[in-house]
C-alpha cells in the first residue's frame, strides 16, 4: 500500500502552483467578480500550455497523457488559487464524457481542441428532474428540446455536453434553436448561462459507455476532481485565518491565543484532513477505475463540500468585521465553497448517493 | 498512488494468514469476541498462552528491532497482522500497553541487565506491563504529579497515589514516574522508574467503571521500595521519558474504529421500523449511515497516511492527532443512532437482545473513555491547533515556579 503521490506528481502540482500564485491573483480574480472578464485568460492560458489542464487526456488526442493523479493535484492548486477558469466544465466534465463514451469521430474531433484551449466545452449533467421545475429535457430522432437552468461556463463554451434523460447529447451552441442568456449566480468569479434548447439538431456521444451508468461514471470522477478543489480551497482559507488570527490581538493578545479560536480551526483542520484522505482514496479509485469508486467518489464529495463551506464560514467569522468586507478575499471563498458544493448536485444528494451505494455492497 | 498490498506485503499477509489458521479459530459474526463466559482470570491466563505463541512465531513485536528481541518488521506488516487477527477468536488488548508503549521505554531507557531481565519475558508473556502516570489532580496537566520518590542510598522509596491505572489489578510490573524534586519547576522534577507491582506497599483498587467492567485502577502507594537499578534515564529526568512513551503510543497506530460498525447500522435499519415501514427507507437514515462511514473509514484512511508517511522514512507527526478525534466522536455518534433506531427496545439490557446488540452497546459504553483515555478531545485540539498550525499556547503560570510554591 502507498497512500501518497509520486514525487514526479508533486513537482508538477508545484510549478503549477508557482503559476497560479503569479497569475491567479486577487486583482485578477476580481476582474471577473467586477463581470469585466468570463473567466482569466491568463491563468487559462497557462494551464493549458502547461498541458496541466489536460493532464488526464491521452496523448493521441492531444493531452498530456498523464492521468488523473496528475489531474487530481492540479485541481487542489486550482482551488487553492480559486482560479477562475473553466477547468471543472471543460475538462473534468465535458472531456471526461468525450473520453467515456465518444465515439471515434467525436473524440477525434473534439478532445484535442479541448485540450488545447481551442474549445471551451461544457456539461450539465445532473440529472434534471431531481430538481429542476419545467419539463425534462427531451431528445428523440436526433433533436433536442429542453431547459438547462444553470450550465456553467455557457457564455463561453463552443461545445455543450447536455443530459436528457440518461442520453448524453452533444450541443454546438451556435446551432439553430439554441438560446443562452448569461445568469447571475452567487460566485460571480465562476459565471454560469442558461441554455434553451428548442428543436436543436444534435448528436449523441454513442461509443462505449452509455446511459445512467455513463452519466453516475462522468459524476463520479467529476465528484473526485471537485474533492480536490474543495480540499485546496478549504486548507488555504484555514492558512489565511490562521495567519491573522497570529497577527491581530484584542484584550492584550493575538486572538489566536484564545482556546475557542484555537479549538475552532482545529475542527477545522480535522474536517478539512478527513476530506483530504476521502480525496485521496477517491483519486485512487478514479485512477484504476475500481470497483469502489461510486462509494469513494461520494465520500469524497460529501466530506469536501462539509469542509470547504465550514472553512470558508469559520474563515470570516475569525477575521471579525474586516472579514465581511467586500474588499478581503474571505467571501470569494465562501462563495467559491458554495459553488463547489452545489454545481454537480448538493452535498445531500451526494450523502443519500453515499448510502445507497454502501446499502448496495452490504446487501 | 496504490492501494492494494504490493507483492511483499500480499506475501507476508498470506503467511500470517496460514499461521493463524493453524493456531486460532476463525470468527463467525463482526461480534463475537474472545473470552465469552471466561472470568478474568482465566482471560489473562489464555492471553499469555496466546502472546507466547506469537512470540515464537514472531508476530508478538513485530516492528521492535532485533536487538530487543523483535522481528524488526514494518508498522505494515504490524497494521497486515492486526487486520487478520481480527478475523480470529483471540485475546486482544491484554498486551497492549505491554508492547505498545510500557516494554519500549524499558528497552530504551534501562540499564543493559534490566533490559535483559525484562525485556524478552514481556514479548513472551510471562510479564504484563502497565503505565502509572495519571494521578487524582495530575491527568491532563501530568506535570501536576504529587507521588513521592525519595532517595535513600541504593534505593528509591515511593508515597502517594496513581488512578485510572488500566490493568494495574492484573499486571506484574509498571512504569511510573513520580516527583523527586520539589524544588523544580513542576516538569523538571520528576523521575521515571520500573515499579513491580507485587511489591509491598502497592494496593491496587479496581474501579467500576460506567461500562460496568473494571478495566482501571486506583493505586496506592506507601514506602515502596525501588532499586536505584529500576530508574528510566536519569535524576528529573522523568518527563523527557514519558514524552518518548507517549511516541511510543502514537507509532502504535491499530485500529481505532471497528470496520464494519457502517454494516452494523445498515443491519439495524434493516430489521428496525419507523413509521411501519423499515428504517432503512427514510432518507435521514441514510444520511446517518454515510456520515457514520465518513468517520469510520476516514480513520482507516487516516491510518493509511501514518503508514505511508513510516514506510518512507518519516515520523507520522501531530497531525495523527486528529485519529482519535474523529475515532471517539465517530463511535459515540454511530453506537448512539443505532441503539436509537430501535426505539425503546433499543434500552432492553443487551444479554436479552443478543450479540449484535450487546456489541452496539457496550460500544457506546465505552466511547465516552475513549474520547479521555490518552489525551482527551480537548488537548487534542490543543495539540492540532499549537503543533500543528503554530498557534499561540496556552497562557500558563505553573512553568516557571518550584513546584513546591504553586498553590494547589
Ligand atoms: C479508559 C481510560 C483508561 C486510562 N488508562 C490510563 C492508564 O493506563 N494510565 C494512566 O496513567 N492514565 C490512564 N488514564 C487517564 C487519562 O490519561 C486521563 O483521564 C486523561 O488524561 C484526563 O485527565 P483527568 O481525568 O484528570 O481529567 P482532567 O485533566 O481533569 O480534565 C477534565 C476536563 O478538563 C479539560 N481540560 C483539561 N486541561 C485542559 C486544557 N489545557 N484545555 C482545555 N481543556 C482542558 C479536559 O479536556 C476534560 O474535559 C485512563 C483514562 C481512561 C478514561
Amino acid at each position: 500500500m502507498n497512500f501518497d503521490f509520486s514525487d514526479d506528481q508533486r513537482l508538477l502540482a508545484q510549478e503549477v502552483r508557482r503559476m497560479l500564485a503569479e497569475t491567479s491573483t486577487s486583482t485578477e480574480i476580481r476582474r471577473v467578480l467586477a463581470g469585466h472578464a468570463t473567466h482569466s485568460a491568463d491563468v487559462w492560458n497557462n494551464l493549458v500550455g502547461m498541458g496541466a489542464a489536460a493532464a488526464a487526456i491521452p496523448e493521441q488526442f492531444g493531452g498530456a497523457g498523464l492521468g488523473y493523479l496528475e489531474l487530481c493535484l492540479i485541481a487542489e492548486e486550482a482551488g487553492r488559487h480559486l482560479a477562475p477558469v473553466p477547468l471543472a466544465s471543460s475538462f473534468y466534465l465535458a472531456a471526461e464524457a468525450l473520453m467515456r463514451s465518444g465515439n471515434e469521430e467525436q473524440q477525434q474531433r473534439w478532445l484535442p481542441r479541448i485540450a488545447g484551449g481551442d474549445v471551451i466545452a461544457t456539461a450539465a449533467l445532473a440529472d434534471a428532474e431531481a430538481w429542476s421545475t419545467g419539463p425534462a429535457p427531451v431528445f428523440a430522432d436526433g433533436r433536442l428540446s429542453g431547459r438547462f437552468a444553470v450550465v456553467p461556463d455557457a457564455m463561453i463554451a463552443g461545445l455543450l455536453v447536455l443530459r436528457a434523460g440518461d442520453t448524453l447529447v452533444l450541443v454546438d451552441p451556435a446551432a439553430p434553436g439554441v438560446a443562452r442568456h448569461a445568469i447571475a449566480t452567487l460566485d460571480p468569479t465562476r459565471p454560469c448561462g442558461e441554455v434553451v434548447c428548442t428543436d436543436v439538431a444534435a448528436q449523441a456521444l454513442c461509443g462505449g459507455e452509455r446511459g445512467a451508468a455513463l452519466c453516475e461514471r462522468v459524476l463520479n470522477a467529476a465528484a473526485v476532481l471537485l474533492a480536490f478543489e474543495q480540499v485546496g480551497g478549504a486548507t488555504r482559507i484555514l492558512e489565511i485565518a490562521r495567519d491573522y488570527a497570529l497577527q491581530r490581538k484584542a484584550f492584550g493578545r493575538q486572538i489566536g491565543s484564545f482556546q475557542a479560536l484555537k479549538h475552532k480551526m482545529a475542527d477545522v483542520y480535522t474536517a478539512n484532513e478527513l476530506a483530504r484522505v476521502h480525496a485521496y482514496y477517491g483519486a485512487w479509485a478514479l485512477s484504476c477505475d475500481a470497483p469502489e469508486l461510486p462509494v469513494a467518489a461520494a465520500a469524497a464529495r460529501v466530506a469536501a463540500s462539509v469542509a470547504f463551506n465550514r472553512a470558508a464560514e469559520e474563515g470570516i467569522e475569525i477575521h471579525g468585521g474586516i472579514g465581511y468586507t467586500w474588499e478581503m478575499d474571505c467571501h470569494l471563498y465562501m462563495r467559491r465553497a458554495r459553488y463547489l458544493a452545489q454545481l454537480i448536485g448538493s452535498e445531500h444528494a451526494w450523502r443519500t448517493r453515499l448510502a445507497d451505494a454502501l446499502i448496495r455492497e452490504a446487501a | 498512488m496504490d492501494f492494494r498490498d504490493t507483492p511483499e506485503e500480499a506475501a507476508y499477509r498470506a503467511e500470517v494468514r496460514t499461521w493463524l489458521h493453524a493456531n486460532a479459530q476463525p470468527r463467525t459474526s463482526d461480534e463475537q469476541r474472545f473470552g465469552e463466559g471466561l472470568d478474568d482470570a482465566e482471560r489473562i491466563s489464555a492471553a499469555r498462552v496466546w502472546q507466547r505463541r506469537k512470540a515464537e512465531a514472531g508476530y508478538a513485536a513485530i516492528t521492535w528491532p532485533r536487538e530487543w528481541g523483535g522481528s524488526g518488521g514494518t508498522a505494515m506488516q504490524q497494521v497486515i497482522y492486526g487486520q487478520e487477527e481480527e478475523r480470529f477468536l483471540v485475546p486482544r488488548m491484554v498486551f497492549e500497553n505491554s508492547i505498545g508503549q510500557c516494554l519500549p521505554t524499558v528497552a530504551m531507557w534501562a540499564a543493559p541487565a534490566v533490559r535483559e531481565r525484562h525485556v524478552p519475558r514481556g514479548i513472551v508473556g510471562d510479564e504484563i506491563w502497565c503505565q502509572l502516570f495519571s494521578e487524582p489532580a495530575a491527568g491532563s496537566d501530568t506535570g501536576g504529579i504529587r507521588t513521592r520518590a525519595e532517595r535513600h542510598g541504593d534505593e528509591w522509596l515511593i508515597n502517594g497515589q496513581k488512578v485510572w491505572t488500566s490493568g494495574a489489578h492484573f499486571c506484574d510490573y509498571g512504569i511510573l514516574l513520580a516527583r523527586s524534586d520539589w524544588d523544580k519547576p513542576k516538569q523538571k522534577g520528576l523521575t521515571m522508574f520500573i515499579i513491580d507491582m507485587k511489591a509491598p506497599g502497592v494496593e491496587i483498587r479496581p474501579i467500576h467503571q460506567m461500562s460496568g467492567d473494571t478495566e482501571f485502577n486506583e493505586v496506592f502507594l506507601t514506602d515502596v521500595r525501588i532499586p536505584d537499578a529500576n530508574r528510566l534515564g536519569e535524576v528529573n529526568g522523568g518527563w523527557k521519558v514519558m514524552l518518548s512513551t507517549l511516541m511510543h503510543e502514537r507509532l502504535a497506530i491499530g485500529g481505532h474504529l471497528p470496520t464494519h460498525l457502517h454494516r452494523n447500522l445498515i443491519q439495524v435499519a434493516r430489521t428496525a421500523r419507523w413509521n411501519g415501514r423499515p428504517a432503512l427507507d427514510d432518507e435521514r437514515v441514510k444520511e446517518r449511515i454515510a456520515n457514520a462511514f465518513l468517520s469510520q473509514h476516514g480513520v482507516e484512511l487516516i491510518i493509511a497516511r501514518g503508514l505511508t508517511a513510516l514506510s518512507q522514512g518519516k515520523e507520522p507527526g501531530p497531525e495523527m492527532s486528529i485519529l482519535k478525534l474523529v475515532a471517539g466522536r465517530g463511535i459515540l455518534d454511530i453506537a448512539g443512532f443505532a441503539l436509537e433506531m430501535a426505539g425503546p427496545e433499543g434500552l432492553v439490557a443487551h444479554q436479552d437482545l443478543g450479540r449484535e446488540w450487546s456489541f452496539l452497546q457496550q460500544l457506546w459504553l465505552s466511547a465516552p473513555g475513549i474520547r479521555l483515555a490518552g489525551g482527551t478531545d480537548e488537548i487534542l485540539r490543543n495539540v492540532v491547533a499549537e503543533r500543528v498550525l503554530g498557534l499561540p499556547g496556552e497562557i500558563r503560570t505553573d512553568r516557571e515556579l518550584p513546584f513546591r510554591e504553586l498553590e494547589r
